[in-house]
């Protein structure tokens, strides 16, 4: 991070002179500090773990939740700042429904992410607006069997059989990849999966 | 106020008073729209689809050799009945919706789908439209499927349908002849029959008998002419 | 649609493009006039379902519809269902314009949708939703544009039985039974008559006097087909059973002499 108050950081919409966005860059630092969220598919389904750390015990149970729901096939879990994600989510829910209004029938994820992520990455292109500091892990069960996809901040977006994200994404990956992960049934896959058992994550 | 009724599925009550003209010939002042046989049904392996060629503006016959199967996409049909125009305009518009989806997609539309979007358009502006359309094709996915969207756009799946003013003509043929898994000769026989019943008994039906066959192989269009119609008792 | 005037049948207004009360000119074409600025709606349903039966017993609901898509006297489609499971509390039934309740279906099911990616528990009640189809039905009629159904809603609230009608104007009420169409004339006194002599119905009696309903409507109603679908809602959820077919007598016919 040399180049962090040379003046190109401040936009999005403004390259470095060694070609990078540091708007984007710093939205997926946020995503990195968060708490780390796995989604895996297996056979016959997808499973989405967040980890989620309660900082007080005043807090409400069940509110802030990191997994949501966006359509009856299509689930969401997320890493990153709260307030964008369940924007993005908002509008994933959107772009779902006005699927089915106008094809009548379900989106099928893989299009879905594509409007998504065009909409996360729209926000990388304008110095007028903040690129969302939110990587999303969409996954659906579909007439073809589960799909599961991760949309980064920069509006990137890759098709996965396990993926992580958030702070402990790298032990999180180690441990998928060791699973046969294309032949073991999804709910096995989750518990199995759950990256540790220390005392203070708690798995919803 | 004249317009050209091609086809219509529809023929409703009020339809049935007949309408006198002021002068001339009949149809010289009315709109070119409905009087129509259209036909399709699913058989094993996919659809045949099948219209007479009859476009009328009142009784004056404007076109006697028109196509009223009209493609959507290679696997997709749809069968035109009420105004030319009206149908004309909304399979316009549901193709240049479903070439863009397509693209969007990168695969083949599924029939259901496009038949949604016919549907979309007639019900949303049902009380300017007067088209009833039949959308037939076949899918990876679903196979030969018939998808009935009559004049108040509803939208419902059938084994086999008609529609026009023939098709009144002929609904005890079709539900007395009709079999679930008939061979795709057998279909198109089925069909010629139906549609030629009909342009026998109705006067805005008329012509000669197209056919499509669409499978997973594509479309295959016949045209039944003059001797080619299928015979009767008074024919022989 | 052929209207008279169409084809000069009509006389012209007597004195037309001199001037009228309260201005100077009125040439002809020089201003649209309320007529050709009308936009027309629907005047007149199409495709159209008949009667909806709904009765309330001890512990749940009984509603009833057959499943044909009259059009005009022509039974053109008899695979209509015209009973919506909404959740497993309610169920929608739906006499009127097939198309109209299409509509409505893919609107309430959008929101059935939203309403469980929240995930907090709530969702519709069959109060809510007849409250709610209270207000749709009398805000379409109030731009002249109605959706043209009778609509009834079955349901259980907070465990007790509920049945609330409202129609294409957006009138509504609600009663421990109900029928529209036909059903209101034919089957709704035998429904009240049996319920007076015994308030507190089985879940058997109530089916019972349902098929018993519907075979009535299929010998009376000229626009009702022998196939419909009940669907049963208590505790236990909604039984939704059908395509069913009522066993004919027309033994009556030997008597004629």
């Amino acid at each position: 991070m040399s180049s962090i108050g040379t003046g190109y950081d401040l936009s999005a919409s403004q390259f470095s002179p060694d070609g990078r966005v540091f708007q984007v860059e710093y939205a997926q630092k946020a995503v990195e500090n968060s708490g780390t969220a796995i989604g895996i598919r297996g056979k016959d389904g997808v499973v989405f773990g967040v980890e989620k750390l309660i900082t007080s015990k005043l807090y409400e149970k069940g509110d802030n939740k990191r997994i949501l729901n966006v359509d009856r096939h299509v689930g969401a879990a997320f890493a990153g700042l709260n307030a964008d994600a369940r924007h993005l989510v908002e509008r994933a829910r959107d772009e779902a429904s006005s699927y089915r209004h106008s094809y009548g029938d379900p989106i099928p994820l893989r299009h879905l992410t594509e409007r998504v992520a065009g909409y996360v990455h729209a926000h990388t292109l304008y110095s007028s607006v903040r690129p969302f500091g939110v990587s999303m892990i969409l996954g659906s069960m579909e007439q073809d069997g589960p799909q599961m996809y991760l949309i980064d901040p920069s509006g990137v977006s890759w098709g996965y059989h396990g993926c992580a994200v958030g702070k402990a994404k790298q032990n999180a990956k180690t441990e998928i990849e060791k699973l046969k992960i294309k032949e073991i049934k999804g709910w096995f896959l989750g518990v199995a999966a759950r990256p540790s058992r220390q005392p203070h994550i708690k798995v919803i | 106020m004249a317009t050209v009724n091609m086809m219509t599925s529809g023929f409703s009550p009020a339809m049935a008073v007949p309408q006198m003209h002021g002068m001339g010939f009949e149809g010289m002042d009315t709109e070119v729209s409905t009087g129509t046989t259209i036909m399709a049904t699913e058989f094993d392996g996919g659809v045949i689809i099948g219209a007479d060629s009859r476009t009328t503006t009142g009784a004056y016959i404007a076109n006697r050799v028109t196509d009223k199967l009209t493609k959507v996409t290679d696997y997709i049909y749809c069968c035109r009945s009420g105004s030319a125009a009206d149908t004309q305009a909304v399979a316009d518009i549901v193709k240049y919706h479903n070439d863009f989806h397509r693209m969007e997609m990168g695969e083949q539309p599924l029939v259901k789908t496009v038949a949604h979007m016919f549907k979309q358009l007639c019900y949303d502006y049902r009380d300017q439209l007067t088209a009833g359309i039949i959308v037939a094709g076949w899918d990876k996915r679903n196979g030969g499927q018939v998808y009935s969207i009559p004049i108040s756009g509803m939208l419902q799946k059938m084994p086999f349908c008609t529609g026009g003013s023939g098709s009144t003509y002929i609904y005890g043929f079709v539900d007395s002849q009709f079999k679930p898994k008939m061979t795709k000769e057998e279909s198109l026989q089925f069909v010629s029959k139906a549609v030629s019943l009909a342009i026998n008994r109705d006067g805005s039906s008329g012509g000669i008998i197209r056919l499509a066959a669409i499978s997973k192989d594509g479309v295959e269009r016949f045209t039944l002419t003059g001797d080619q119609l299928p015979k009767f008792y008074e024919d022989s | 649609m052929a209207t008279p005037s169409m084809f000069g049948l009509n006389p012209g207004a007597f004195w037309s493009g001199g001037p009228a009360p309260g201005q100077y000119y009125n040439f002809p074409g020089s201003q649209a006039t309320t007529g050709q600025n009308a936009v027309q709606r629907t005047l007149s349903p199409v495709v159209t379902g008949t009667s909806v039966l709904g009765i309330q017993f001890e512990g749940g609901v009984i509603i009833a519809a057959d499943m044909l898509g009259s059009y005009g006297s022509l039974a053109r489609f008899r695979d209509c269902p015209r009973l919506l499971k909404v959740n497993d509390t309610t169920v929608l039934g739906a006499a009127g314009d097939y198309a109209d309740f299409q509509y409505l279906t893919n609107v309430i099911e959008q929101q059935v949708i939203d309403e469980e990616c929240l995930n907090d528990g709530f969702g519709y009640t069959p109060k809510s939703l007849h409250c709610w189809l209270t207000r749709v039905l009398y805000n379409r009629r109030s731009q002249f544009n109605p959706l043209w159904n009778t609509y009834i809603v079955a349901g259980l609230e907070e465990e007790k039985p509920f049945l609330g009608y409202v129609d294409k104007i957006g009138m509504a009420y609600e009663a421990p039974s109900l029928a529209c169409g036909f059903g209101a004339y034919l089957a709704l006194p035998i429904i009240r008559d049996a319920m007076e002599k015994n308030p507190t119905m089985t879940q058997e009696e109530a089916v019972s006097l349902i098929d018993r309903c519907m075979k009535l409507l299929y010998y009376r109603d000229a626009r009702s087909l022998n196939k419909y679908q009940i669907a049963i809602i208590t505790k236990a959820g909604v039984d939704l059973r059908g395509p069913i077919k009522a066993d004919t007598n027309w033994e009556v016919a030997h008597m004629i002499k």
